[in-house]
């Protein structure tokens, strides 16, 4: 009985089921991906609000503009900016499907990268040198955090870089290579405009009396 | 000085260097309770491994269980963790109960403050995180996909290893009871009392790491589901024909993606402080304790919608299938969810308008508290007037829900009253106070999963729940919840503060014993839920449901077997209305029987087990100072992260034969209820 | 009066459900708790006319449509109604309307920082010179929370006590309230609603008290291991007995320099009812700006640094006059170096102890 209508239901305009199989939804990761650095983002929203709150309570210590060097910082922004626009020349390359010269590219950038954690590495251990550690007050302990977990960020997407790179190498510009790059491309440049806040707001705004 | 002689003082330099600050003197030896629930709880462990070692289980747990991707399993797995947690959690209020229908008049009780302190703060953590969040989170798991008519969640794995972060938070807090203490601050973990300088032992830094563990998790399974909603849904199913459950989930999930990061980032601000001696949150220094309180809302105020939007969902499922009528005004339900999302954001500084802040301040947040009252009030009337003109089935899920109308309403109305800043000056942190957020937490939150394991139980195993031990076990939910709670509500007139250990005068006594009877009958009702569980699976073979639509349901879920084959729908439904598999089965919609295809699947992987079991292992090392393992376990995490991600063979397709195999033996087994 | 009937009826069954429990925030002793009483139970009147007949619908609903009675409309289309819906809509918004107007005005009404502008209902405040329009000076109380105790002084007299506040009947009293250590919160439940109290900062509290009794009074926020004990006694007296306890104190009490004060802070559980009579003017002060410890840069100098861009390179190495929770920390006194993990992370002394002895000579208080 059953038998005899395979797909009972299913008259000419009203189908209940996809009969054919599309796999899954595309975009989702790119989506999902978005969701979490928005997710990300408000972390540093804390801690860009907690550095507005506490970002003037010098305890008697030093400020910003006694501790910070705008010429490294700019330096260091640099960096990051070159970094950024490197890294959508490797994006580009791989659109193009170059997998040499997307590799190129992202070694590029994976230097830069390594030049702006190194700089601020520096930064960071001149100031702890001379005594402006992120224990002495609650502007240097928001600063430091801040800045610090900006720097967390972009070492971890350095470890990224390092591992996509594996994997391209291993693998070829596969799709899901491809999307991992995509990945890492919004990573990278959602980084670059937590940057230009921080340069913003703690270093230029800082440095000003 | 004055001070007791630290134990680690008097351990040797290798010790401290191999097990940081942990000391035999933080066994709690001295304590018989403790003692005593470790022996009860050791020996039920060794019992349950003894029997999944008699009956050769491991191998199934981990094939099937542990490692599985599958968004029924897991969601299966949240619950039982929720429930198994809900017993620890209700251990400590049965403990607070009789503590404080003891200790007055001079008498100190059963319980010293230093663990007393820590049982209510483990009491509000546990209820919160481990319980309210997994029973939530497990339901949303379970049911969206199915509801949306997609065969998994948008990130099978992150699904997995979410659950398996939160797992690992549990088990932090679960190890907090019988190696060294929990935090005595609270639930919240206020500074400048958290700070190292006034809690210096190991109890904060559990409450820390659990919670920033757990965190993780709940953050991932947000983005998780929201991926999944709104890319997932089946073909024809636009926004406004989504299941309100699905609505509520997507707005809940929301608000986890947007306030989590937010408890993430304050309590590393206070990990900074306690470990690296930061001044975020010190009274020296610059330090501003006030912003803890602040950020800390920011998260908390928005959590308590994310625990209580799905079982709102959960009773407008509820309510439209056993008054077999379409949900009153799903236009206005679904409005109402989204303004109460936004509007949940702007009202945190209601928890303390006894901060100081101006009276325009706290108006401000007065208002806007009470304006969420509006949408709530409207919800609450959408499901009335779904009654109204209804044919109206007093199973379990729909006495719930009932009894969550005539409950929660009480609630609702003590806490715009507690919005209102003059009258919050004189109840704030008052056992009023107590009585009114369990009144909505358990009236609202929990009643709302209890019908929602009521209702999707028979689709989880096939049988439905045992109807008798069902009832016992609501009645003294429901009576126990409301002769524990108004003597909480009188006692808070009465001007009786909370979280105090003892008592100075006997008058308020009575009303403690009352309560504590109280709790006695909601423990009546944990036990005959457990036994309901139990009877209900050896009579499977009576409750079986084979229709895979026991109670006449109006979504997807329903248009599949029960439980779900791993694929959950043989072909993907395509929706053309809202209630969509009310609508097929008006329109007269038969199962496809032939034209399977292959379907793609993911695959089980175990990543998610490892990566979290060393995220754990870091946070007792981080909790217990124990250097060289944190930086093994933080390395290892990123080394096993990166190892996953070389495994590119992630998915494999359940063949054409095998679909055909498992739908023809449903149709076989359809046919012989027919007949 | 029509609403003291409404009043009545709301009370009568809880009264009659307590069985005569002292319901203190329902019939306290002072006005601004009275005013805060009759807003509750304003808003709570407001509320059940929405919340009464929702749960009657509720029952008559659940009831009435329930399978068994066949009599009962079935109609599983009606699932939307415009009218319906403005109404569901409305009837909420009406009350909150009203209910926001009634917060608004209250909220400012009772602020607690607001000096109180009445008495009582009937009377309002008339100076010591008898015109009414000249307020009353009130009598200004300095609240210290400390660990577990509470230290109450009085400027004008020149006198504290601890664990125990008296304050004339009729008349207005602004509480000024800092805090030791953690947070607190100052609650007499039958004087006025309750204000937190915290450290480094201080908050107020206007209120008067209009019945003689001994009302109890407490810390309302968790504040660690003594919080069950934090309790004092608050003394509504009439002007005269007010007077013979000044006396009394000033004739009884002990002294409360610094360094007193330094040892009393000190983390202590049910200490008895202690009066001072020698208090050093500027305590409350040094205590609000965290430095009775004279090696102690006060706050208020230190934010007038801040407020001028900080203290430069040269300011960095004052930590120690500026260090505050780690001396007065629980239970272990004044002498430990903080035991945070970066100050463990020198190899020659991992974890921080060798160093305790030096720290001790710079941290030991410095007492006058």
């Amino acid at each position: 009985m059953a038998q005899s209508h395979p797909v009972a239901a299913d008259d000419a305009e009203l189908r209940f089921y996809v009969a054919d199989e599309h796999g899954h939804a595309e975009g989702g990761t790119m989506l999902g991906f978005w969701l979490y650095l928005m997710s990300d983002c408000l972390i540093f929203a804390i801690l860009f609000a907690t550095y507005g709150v506490l970002g003037r309570n010098y305890a008697a210590g030093p400020s910003g503009a006694d501790l910070f060097d705008l010429k490294l910082v700019a330096v260091n922004t640099s960096m990051l900016l070159f970094s950024s626009i490197t890294y959508g020349f490797a994006m580009l390359e791989m659109e193009k499907g170059d997998q040499r010269m997307t590799q190129r590219w992202l070694a590029i950038t994976g230097a830069f990268g390594l030049c702006f954690i190194g700089l601020e590495l520096y930064e960071f251990a001149h100031l702890i040198h001379e005594g402006a550690t992120p224990q002495r007050s609650a502007f240097l302990s928001s600063f430091f955090t801040l800045v610090g977990t900006h720097g967390l960020h972009v070492t971890f997407g350095l470890i990224w870089l390092v591992t996509l790179m594996v994997q391209v190498h291993q693998r070829g510009l596969i799709p899901a290579n491809r999307r991992r790059l995509m990945c890492l491309s919004m990573f990278w440049h959602f980084l670059d405009v937590i940057w230009i806040g921080v340069f913003t707001f703690v270093y230029l705004m800082g440095s000003l009396k | 000085m004055n001070s007791e002689p630290n134990p680690i003082d008097t351990y040797p330099h290798w010790w401290r260097l191999l097990f940081g600050r942990f000391t035999l003197e933080s066994l709690p030896l001295h304590e018989p309770i403790v003692v005593g629930t470790f022996i009860v709880v050791a020996l039920g462990g060794l019992a349950v491994l003894a029997a999944i070692t008699r009956y050769k289980l491991w191998g199934v747990l981990w094939r099937d269980w542990f490692t599985s991707v599958d968004h029924k399993k897991i969601g299966i797995m949240y619950m039982v963790l929720g429930i198994v947690m809900l017993l620890r959690g209700f251990a400590d209020a049965v403990l607070m109960r009789s503590q404080q229908a003891i200790a007055h008049g001079g008498a100190e009780g059963f319980l010293p403050p230093h663990h007393y302190d820590q049982i209510f703060t483990a009491h509000g953590v546990i209820m919160i995180f481990f319980v309210a969040m997994p029973l939530v989170t497990g339901l949303m798991n379970f049911v969206v996909p199915l509801q949306i008519g997609a065969r998994d969640v948008a990130f099978p794995f992150l699904n997995n290893f979410s659950f398996w972060m939160t797992t690992g938070g549990v088990v932090l807090a679960m190890m907090s009871l019988f190696i060294g203490e929990f935090a005595a601050t609270g639930w919240l973990a206020y500074p400048p009392l958290s700070n190292i300088a006034y809690s210096p032992s190991v109890g904060v830094d559990y409450y820390i790491w659990a919670l920033q563990i757990a965190g993780v998790g709940t953050t991932l399974s947000g983005v998780n589901l929201i991926a999944t909603i709104v890319k997932m849904r089946a073909p024809g199913m636009s926004m406004m024909k989504m299941p309100v459950f699905t609505w509520t989930s997507l707005c809940t999930n929301i608000l986890i993606v947007a306030s989590f990061p937010v408890l993430g980032a304050v309590l590393a601000l206070l990990t900074l402080d306690r470990y690296v001696g930061t001044n975020f949150f010190t009274n020296d220094l610059g330090g501003n304790p006030m912003m803890y309180v602040n950020l800390i809302w920011i998260w908390g105020h928005p959590e308590v919608y994310i625990l209580v939007l799905p079982a709102f969902g959960i009773f407008s499922e509820v309510t439209s299938t056993f008054c077999g009528k379409r949900l009153f005004g799903y236009a206005s339900m679904v409005y109402a969810t989204v303004v109460i999302t936004i509007l949940s954001y702007l009202v945190w500084l209601h928890h303390f308008f006894t901060m100081g802040s101006g009276a325009s301040v706290n108006s401000f947040f007065g208002i806007t508290t009470m304006i969420i009252s509006i949408p709530t009030g409207a919800k609450i009337f959408n499901w009335l007037f779904t009654m109204y003109r209804g044919r109206i089935r007093f199973d379990l899920p729909m006495m719930w829900t009932v009894a969550f109308m005539l409950t929660f309403v009480v609630g609702g109305m003590t806490g715009v009253l507690l919005a209102v800043p003059p009258a919050d000056f004189v109840l704030h942190n008052s056992l009023f106070l107590v009585a009114h957020f369990h009144n909505v937490i358990i009236g609202g939150v929990l009643f709302g999963l209890f019908a929602g394991i009521y209702y999707w139980w028979p689709k989880a195993f096939g049988f439905r729940l045992d109807p008798f031990w069902g009832k016992v076990s609501f009645w003294c939910w429901v009576v126990g919840f409301w002769v524990a709670f108004t003597p909480l509500y009188i006692l808070g007139l009465m001007g009786v503060t909370r979280r105090m250990s003892t008592f100075q005068g006997t008058e308020y006594q009575p009303l403690f014993v009352i309560a504590a009877f109280g709790a006695a009958l909601v423990a009546c009702g944990i036990v005959a839920m457990l036994v309901q569980f139990a009877v209900s699976i050896l009579r499977r073979e009576q409750l079986r449901d084979v229709t895979g639509d026991p109670w006449g349901g109006r979504t997807l879920e329903w248009a599949t077997a029960s439980p779900p084959p791993a694929y959950n729908f043989a072909f993907t439904p395509m929706v053309h209305d809202g209630d969509a598999w009310w609508d097929m089965k008006s329109r007269g919609y038969k199962r496809p029987l032939e034209g399977y295809k292959a379907i793609h699947m993911p695959k089980n992987t175990g990543a998610g087990v490892v990566i979290s079991g060393i995220a754990t292992v870091f946070g007792i090392a981080m909790v217990w100072h124990i250097w060289w393992l944190a930086v093994i376990a933080f390395v290892g995490v990123i080394a096993a992260t990166i190892t996953h991600t070389f495994n590119y063979d992630r998915d494999y397709y359940i063949p054409a034969d095998e679909v055909a195999r498992t739908e023809d033996e449903r149709t076989r087994a359809l046919a012989l209820v027919k007949a | 009066m029509p609403v003291r009937h409404l009043r009545l009826l709301l009370v009568l069954p809880l009264i009659l459900l307590t069985g005569g429990c002292n319901l203190v925030l329902l019939s306290p002793a002072g006005d601004v708790a009275l005013q805060q009483r009759n807003l509750l139970i304003a808003s709570t009147v407001l509320m059940l006319l929405i919340i009464v007949p929702v749960m009657a619908l509720t029952v008559a609903f659940a009831w009435h449509y329930r399978e068994g009675n066949k009599k009962a409309v079935y109609d599983p289309n009606f699932h939307h109604s415009t009218g319906l819906e403005v109404v569901i809509w409305s009837a909420p918004l009406l009350i909150i309307v009203a209910l926001g107007a009634l917060t608004w005005l209250g909220t400012h009404l009772l602020d607690p920082y607001r000096p109180v502008t009445r008495i009582s209902a009937s009377k309002p405040i008339v100076s010591s010179v008898g015109d009414p329009m000249v307020s009353g000076k009130p009598l200004v109380i300095q609240v210290v929370a400390l660990d577990w105790k509470w230290l109450f002084l009085y400027p004008e007299q020149g006198i504290a006590s601890l664990n125990e506040v008296a304050a004339p009947v009729d008349r207005p009293i602004e509480f000024r309230i800092t805090s030791s250590s953690v947070m607190n919160s100052l609650f007499i439940p039958a004087l006025a609603g309750q204000i937190y109290a915290m450290p480094g900062m201080q908050t107020r509290l206007n209120a008067v008290i209009n019945k003689a009794g001994d009302y109890e009074g407490f810390s309302a926020n968790y504040s660690g291991a003594g919080f069950s004990h934090m309790r004092f006694i608050f003394k509504g007296i009439d002007e005269g007995a007010f007077s013979a306890w000044v006396d009394k104190i000033k004739q009884e009490g002990g002294g409360l320099t610094r360094a007193d004060y330094l040892k009393l802070e000190r983390p202590s559980e049910k200490e008895p009812v202690r009066y001072y009579k020698a208090v050093d003017t500027d305590l409350y002060d040094a205590i609000l700006n965290m430095c009775v410890d004279r090696a102690k840069m006060c706050m208020h100098d230190m934010a007038a640094i801040d407020a001028r861009g900080g203290g430069g390179r040269e300011g960095i190495n004052t930590v120690m006059s500026l260090t505050y929770d780690k001396a007065v920390r629980r239970g272990t006194g004044a002498t430990q170096q903080a035991t945070f993990v970066t100050a463990l992370c020198t190899p020659a002394d991992a974890y921080g102890l060798g160093n305790a002895a030096k720290a001790s000579a710079a941290a030991t208080p410095r007492l006058n």
